[in-house]
């Protein structure tokens, strides 16, 4: 377990901000076009966190062009250039599957009061 | 040209490739391995290279086994393997460790399976189970074993038994990362056996 537990260590990142679900994100994504690599903006609202360690994963919902979009990234990805936490939200619950079926003024998130 | 191993599992977990792809991998503690016998087609009648692995103390060993790494000043190992069509061009008393590896190497890993004890048709043959309600009585048995006409079971008739706890290869594996420092190979996917479970590792031959 002991060697396990380094090998995962390594791969960790330390430069991840503490975020929950109902923050709002500004993720820069490596992207390989053509032989070449760029980043691509992607912004939105946590909806998950899921598993812990090397195998965190977290969803991030927005919507593009009038349609919902939700990927999820492995938060350890090396794939994630920067991950920025634009506002934070104030939520009741751990997974925010109701967004799913709010359009508009409804899916607005009230931002948490410090 | 094969190259072999005797590695322990260590267990799973993933790892990100430079690309950004996460892949599962089987974490081993591969060697270091002493050569412990070479044996050839003019001496014992065929070509084999046996290798052993793991720290043991010599009072646990029988007189045969305890002989036979007297004879060869070798410290005495606590797993012996035999690799057969093994042209290693290694020595008795020689050092095996996994530099030999390669990341993108494809490898065949042999182990024993986990026991799963007397298993039901379902989870051996994984035959159908039958409606778990509505009335019905036939829930996991294993059904009719066969006609009037024939007066016996067939033989190798799927039936409940021992399950698991069998020699198994899982072939074409892949090497993602070749750890020197610590004696660790990760493999790409699931080996055969339990955590703490001897493995035989070879390269696969073109």
């Amino acid at each position: 377990m002991n060697i396990i537990n380094e090998i995962e260590k390594e791969q960790m990142r330390d430069d991840i901000p503490v975020f929950a679900p109902g923050d709002t994100l500004r993720l820069m994504v490596k992207v390989v076009e053509g032989g070449k690599e760029r980043l691509q903006n992607y912004t939105g609202v946590v909806v998950k966190r899921n598993g812990g360690g090397l195998n965190e994963t977290f969803t991030v919902r927005k919507i593009s062009k009038g349609i919902g979009v939700e990927r999820t990234f492995p938060l350890h990805s090396n794939k994630l250039a920067k991950i920025e936490v634009v506002s934070r939200g104030d939520v009741r619950r751990s997974r925010l599957y109701y967004l799913r079926s709010r359009r508009g003024k409804a899916s607005r998130i009230k931002e948490k009061r410090d | 040209m094969a190259k072999t191993i005797i590695a322990k599992k260590l267990g799973m977990t993933q790892y990100f490739k430079d690309n950004g792809e996460v892949v599962p991998v089987t974490v081993v503690e591969a060697g270091p391995c002493v050569v412990t016998q070479v044996k050839t087609t003019e001496k014992d009648g065929y070509n084999a290279v046996q290798l052993g692995f793991g720290e043991v103390k010599t009072q646990r060993l029988n007189k045969p086994i305890k002989g036979q790494f007297e004879s060869r000043d070798i410290e005495a190992k606590r797993h012996l393997r035999e690799f057969k069509n093994n042209d290693m061009d290694v020595s008795e008393g020689s050092e095996i460790t996994v530099d030999i590896f390669e990341a993108g190497e494809l490898v065949n890993v042999t182990g024993i399976s986990k026991g799963k004890g007397f298993a039901g048709n379902i989870k051996r043959w994984n035959h159908n189970t039958g409606p778990k309600s509505h009335g019905s009585h036939f829930h996991r048995a294993p059904g009719s074993i066969g006609a009037v006409d024939a007066r016996r079971v067939f033989k190798g008739f799927k039936l409940p038994g021992r399950m698991g706890s069998n020699k198994v290869t899982e072939k074409n594996l892949e090497i993602v990362k070749v750890d020197t420092e610590r004696n660790v190979l990760l493999i790409k996917g699931p080996v055969p056996g339990p955590k703490k479970g001897i493995l035989e590792i070879q390269t696969v031959e073109n």
